[in-house]
């Protein structure tokens, strides 16, 4: 918008205005990027968010106690008891090198800010980082109003803000940045041709591949992009420098980050970019041969490649077939696969399934996270065909492919995002450019028709003098302009007079004048929609850091902070080497709010694992005790929503257990869960249900509270009422019930009542048994 | 000292020991003759090891005047260095105002808080139960001087008292048990009693507590206290109250209650004109034996607390002790950060503490903050009285982190300005 003005001023001080001005709405765009994710400290505390960004806050701390070597040496063993993981190289190092070494320099210079406070504050900053980021890259797209706006809707998109706003520590928050950069410096590369570009455009890939697995996406969507420009005969020096050195130094610089290693030249996601790699040398030869030459020769030279050149590319071929065959997973990631086929996940691996964030959107979600921006990308996308470049024909086939992605898991939409905006930022700025330029080219013949109105006069003399004043050499052709531009002819003409107006303004339309008005109004309706939008989305929406809860009653706002008070517990009244076992869900926080060893987190690398806590929360009382008492287990903790009505709790969640125990061991059913395949937890339930752990920890002494044992969530009385815990003893319930704990009763007493019973019958079978029972994997089956 | 000791008797002892609270207060009033031919100018309290390890504070005064006039006039205390004394009791001596000459008497007040002396039994016990404990001491009071006449007085919470030891004369009045008076007993004779009796007083016992006062001349002063509560309690008592009181200096702001893990999100703050009171509640009730720990901070005006002495030092002068009302605490460290370029801080606290001196560095510091650290062991509430810290400062120190600033942006622009003026490319641009 601010950019029209720019384009238009020739003199060195208009565009040193323009600059200026431009470099302020930039400050403000990142100033109100950071500050629109503030919403959740203000309306809850400056406190790490949901899940996964408490395992992020857990390995900083980490880093800045023990220093980046012991870091990547990290083999952690306060989860997945017994196996524990070895952190340092299975976790996408980017965000926490980012916040450590944010940190680092603050406590060198003596600014004691808590790691906590710097993890919280990470995802903001690198969100007014990003909207820079969108401002180059569309800036090298379609100038620089289409870069502010841009920049400007991607500050306040609300896909991004849902996983960056403060205290959101996860990797996409910083990795939407690197996405962006990377492109830009692809683009600006492509434009420039520019080997410094092309350098750091590795570097900042390199820096993408640290942070989020999603880098896949960029190594596959700049060689399709390299190869639609080969294909579209738009080949060039500047394309070849801006791929060659990313793939090399890009794949060089992939394979130093531990997580990656060697899946960057092993896996099939890096395919891709090596075959366009070898076609883009094959063109780049040919082009090279027909320079030198004639064109006669060249024929002859043609065919003899032709031939030359597809043999090689079959024996390229059938080596990168039998590479692919002789990886153990095909080459192909469970979650890539999900991407290429999406019903994949649902039928083979209920694990990814059973996550919300993989599942396919919703029409609505599209609305809520991208809202007016749906509307404008078909605009975008047209505009960015008129003319096209190669960096616009880059933003179509990022939108094209980011919309199917997002169709596939929700948590792709992030991915959309950035393109989208970039996309409306591209319509609105061409939007605005026309618009305004018709306003501006009708208003003085508006103004001369009626006479009489000399203060207008005036008026438009003033600005005249002012236009003078700033544009010295267009003082000739300016005051002609005016009342000479009656019709698209003459504007032509007059046109063709200014000498540094670029050529693409000859075929731009100019509107009639009231429809011009009529639509600047309506594009700014629109933009404060979606301001509007974004703001309530923030503060409503995605601020929540969902370990903190909050209900507003006649009585006033009220807080639910059972989490941390069950974790404040955990962590000062057990003993420190306690293993605690709950669903995965629960993994990441209570390692690092409680500080306890669990069994299982949201890392879910190991399914049977999973399975078998699924299994014991499955299982009747005893067969659970053995499976818990076998992995060491001293507590365990069920999160239950029925007293105050959470519905995210356990018993909701418990349906997946059953499925992913069921999925390794088999004597788990699900249909003996399920009444008529109807999930209930009332009168009606099946006994197996009725007698499982989970309904028992969650339910015990539930009727004390209001006598009936009312379930709010699932809006029943719970089907059986009265019961004793044999094996289990509660130790601990939250205010609100939503966190109980329950400590395994010791072995000892139950198996000497037990011994006693036995003796009488014979003496050798209880040894026979214990040992039997040691040797066997799983004693319940 | 041994001919000393001889010459001095108790002619009457009164103990009354109030264990109401988990602390146990205890009021001597020890009337001394000296009974021998020199002049005394001290009198010895001895205490058995075991109380000696709990002894918070000691306190002795005299009354002077008559019966209306009559003012308590402080003593001073010190540990008597006498190792000769049987069984490791340790002795403390009171210095009289005026020696005692031989034949004459005084009366001397000693007033003295023990940390830790009920101990739960049964150990464990359920939510409905009342909590038992038992209280263990002496019928009569160790001392190194003959005691003449004795009579020693305990006060329970509550009129249910499980069992106490006879030694006869005793009798127990409503929630008071005496024992007494007894007559002519020898230096150093004990005779152990213990009294089992209920208490349902909450055992809030602060392990640990670490005060951070920071001083910061553009005016305000910020404390941070970093408590570890514990419920000493019989394990699985009841409910706590989980309503603590604190008391915090009148004209406080910004602040703020919160763990390693985030904000605790159950306070109220009462401020009025006097003072202000905060209301807390740990994240979770603790039950006998649990643990919690959290911090309290909060800002307070500078000029409330910080004054220029005669002599041009600037001093502090702030409570020692716990703001938690009736709370003991095992092991409290104050640390006083004073401002970046203070020198020569020392510290007035009216009662004996370890201190020494370390270094803090906080916003943009170079040099660092003096940090003045006290300790002290088993702090009671008679602890919280104002202490000082002297220290000089020269007030151009408070512009050396903002022209730091100042000079550090100058250099940017300038930096900036260089880069924008200086043609850096190797290749030569027509």
């Amino acid at each position: 918008m601010a950019a029209s003005s720019e384009t238009k001023g020739e003199g060195t001080l208009r565009k040193a205005f323009g600059g200026v001005l431009g470099f302020f709405i930039l400050l403000l765009i990142g100033a109100l990027a950071f500050s629109i994710r503030l919403f959740s400290v203000i309306k809850y505390e400056s406190v790490i968010h949901e899940f996964d960004p408490y395992f992020n806050y857990r390995v900083t701390q980490f880093l800045t106690k023990n220093g980046i070597y012991d870091f990547w040496n990290w083999f952690d063993d306060r989860t997945w008891y017994p196996l524990g993981r070895v952190i340092g190289g299975t976790v996408y190092p980017g965000l926490t090198l980012t916040a450590g070494s944010i940190w680092w320099l603050l406590n060198n210079l003596n600014i004691p800010l808590s790691v906590e406070t710097v993890c919280v504050f990470t995802a903001p900053i690198f969100s007014a980082n990003a909207s820079w980021a969108t401002y180059l890259l569309t800036k090298e797209v379609k100038g620089t109003g289409a870069g502010l706006t841009a920049a400007a809707l991607l500050a306040m998109v609300p896909s991004y803000i849902s996983r960056s706003v403060a205290g959101s520590y996860d990797n996409e928050a910083v990795a939407i940045f690197a996405l962006i950069f990377t492109f830009y410096l692809y683009t600006k590369t492509l434009n420039t041709g520019s080997l410094f570009y092309a350098t750091l455009n590795a570097l900042s890939y390199f820096y993408m591949v640290c942070s989020w697995g999603g880098y896949t996406f960029i190594i596959n969507l700049i060689p399709m992009h390299v190869l639609l420009c080969i294909v579209t005969g738009r080949y060039s020096p500047r394309l070849y420098i801006a791929y060659a050195p990313l793939v090399v130094l890009g794949t060089l610089l992939a394979s130093l980050v531990p997580v990656v290693g060697f899946n960057a030249v092993m896996t099939s996601e890096h395919f891709a970019s090596f075959l366009v790699f070898i076609i883009i040398h094959v063109v780049a030869l040919v082009y090279y041969i027909k320079g030198i030459l004639s064109p006669k020769m060249f024929k002859v030279a043609v065919t003899l490649v032709v031939t030359i050149g597809i043999a090689v590319c079959c024996a390229v071929l059938a080596i990168l077939i039998a590479l692919v065959a002789s990886s153990p997973t095909k080459g192909w990631s469970g979650r890539s696969l999900s991407l290429l086929d999406p019903t994949y996940a649902s039928k083979y691996i209920p694990i990814i399934a059973s996550v919300s964030e993989h599942q396919p959107p919703t029409w609505p979600s599209y609305f809520m996270d991208i809202n007016v921006l749906a509307f404008l990308v078909p605009a975008g996308i047209v505009a960015c065909f008129l003319p096209l470049s190669d960096a616009s024909s880059f933003m179509v086939l990022y939108i094209t492919t980011s919309v199917y992605f997002s169709g596939v898991m929700v948590r792709l939409m992030l991915v959309l995002a950035p393109a989208a905006c970039i996309m409306s930022g591209i319509a609105l700025s061409e939007a605005f450019d026309v618009f305004t330029r018709s306003i501006k080219l009708q208003l003085p013949k508006l103004f001369e028709s009626p006479p009489g109105s000399g203060d207008i006069d005036s008026a438009q003399d003033e600005v005249v003098k002012v236009d003078n004043k700033a544009a010295t050499d267009k003082s000739e052709t300016a005051p002609k302009e005016r009342p000479s531009k009656k019709n698209r002819k003459k504007e032509k003409e007059i046109v063709e007079t200014t000498i540094k107006r670029p050529l693409k303004a000859k075929r731009l339309l100019v509107l009639p004048l009231e429809a011009s008005a009529v639509a600047i109004l309506l594009l700014i309706i629109l933009g404060a929609f979606y301001v509007v939008h974004c703001v309530w989305a923030a503060a409503e929406a995605y601020s929540a850091p969902s370990i903190v809860l909050t209900s507003h009653s006649h009585d006033g706002l009220h807080v639910f902070d059972d989490f941390r008070e069950a974790y404040a517990w955990l962590r000062h009244n057990t003993d420190v080497d306690d293993k605690v076992a709950s669903w995965w869900d629960y993994g990441y926080q209570t390692t690092a709010m409680a500080n306890r060893t669990v069994i299982v987190d949201n890392n879910t690398w190991n399914n049977t694992h999973i399975a078998t806590v699924g299994t014991a929360m499955s299982s009747t009382e005893k067969p659970a005790w053995e499976i818990f008492n076998s992995l060491d287990v001293k507590y365990v903790l069920v999160v239950f929503g029925g007293l105050v009505g959470y519905p995210s709790d356990d018993i909701n969640k418990f349906l997946w257990m059953v499925r992913i125990g069921g999925g390794v061991f088999p004597h788990i059913r699900e249909p003996d869960y399920l009444r008529d395949g109807q999930y209930r937890i009332d009168a009606q339930a099946t006994p197996t249900m009725l007698n499982c752990l989970m309904y028992k920890l969650s339910y015990y002494r539930f009727v004390e509270t209001d006598g009936k044992g009312f379930d709010r969530v699932r809006r029943t009385e719970i089907g059986k009422k009265h019961f004793k815990l044999t094996h289990f003893e509660e130790v601990f319930t939250t205010h609100h019930w939503m966190v109980r704990i329950y400590k395994l009763k010791p072995p000892k007493n139950r198996i000497r009542g037990k011994s006693k019973k036995s003796k009488s019958n014979s003496k050798t079978s209880p040894s026979n048994l214990k040992r039997h029972g040691n040797l066997k994997k799983n004693p319940w089956q | 000292m041994d001919s000393f000791r001889s010459n001095c008797c108790c002619t009457r002892r009164c103990l009354q020991i109030d264990v109401t609270a988990p602390i146990t207060r205890v009021f001597l009033t020890l009337k001394v003759e000296n009974a021998g031919t020199s002049e005394v100018s001290e009198v010895l309290v001895a205490f058995p090891p075991t109380e000696a390890e709990h002894l918070a504070i000691l306190k002795a005064s005299v009354a002077e005047g008559k019966r209306k006039k009559k003012t308590y006039v402080p003593l001073s205390v010190n540990p008597s260095g006498s190792p000769d004394a049987p069984n490791d009791a340790q002795l403390y001596s009171v210095s009289l105002r005026s020696p005692l000459k031989s034949g004459e008497a005084t009366t001397v007040e000693v007033l003295y808080v023990l940390t830790h002396l009920l101990e739960p039994f049964p150990a464990e016990i359920s939510q409905s139960e009342p909590q038992l404990v038992y209280y263990r001491d002496s019928a009569t009071l160790l001392s190194p001087y003959q005691i003449v006449e004795q009579i020693t007085s305990i006060k329970t919470p509550s009129n249910k008292v499980e069992s106490f030891t006879r030694v006869d004369p005793t009798s127990r009045v409503g929630s008071e048990l005496r024992y007494g008076p007894y007559h002519d007993h020898g230096p150093y004779s004990y005779s152990p009693v213990i009294v089992h009796f209920e208490n349902n007083n909450p055992f809030a016992v602060v392990e640990e507590l670490v005060r951070e006062i920071e001083i910061s001349h553009w005016g305000s002063l910020q404390i941070r206290d970093h408590y570890k509560l514990k419920h000493a309690g019989a394990r699985h008592k009841g409910v706590f109250s989980r309503h603590l009181l604190i008391k915090l200096p009148p004209r406080v702001h910004s602040v703020y209650y919160r763990d390693e893990i985030g904000n605790i999100s159950s306070s109220h703050l009462h401020i009025d004109s006097q003072k202000s009171e905060l209301e807390i509640e740990p994240r979770y009730p603790l039950f006998g034996g649990w643990k919690a720990t959290f911090t309290i901070g909060y800002g307070l005006p500078l000029q409330d607390f910080l004054f220029e002495s005669h002599d041009g030092r600037r001093y502090l002068n702030f409570s020692f002790g716990c703001p938690l009302i009736e709370t003991m605490v095992d092991d409290l460290t104050v640390k006083v950060i004073l401002p970046e370029g203070s020198r020569n801080p020392t510290a007035a606290v009216p009662f004996p503490v370890d201190q020494h001196l370390e270094m803090t560095y906080s916003y943009l510091d170079v040099v660092g903050r003096t940090t003045v650290v006290l300790q002290k062991r088993n702090v009671v509430p008679e602890h919280n009285i104002p202490f000082q810290v002297y220290y000089d400062f020269n007030p151009i120190f408070m512009f050396a982190e903002p022209l730091m600033l100042i000079s550090a942006v100058f250099l940017f622009f300038v930096a900036c300005i260089a880069y924008v003026h200086v043609d850096l490319s190797i290749g030569k641009s027509s």
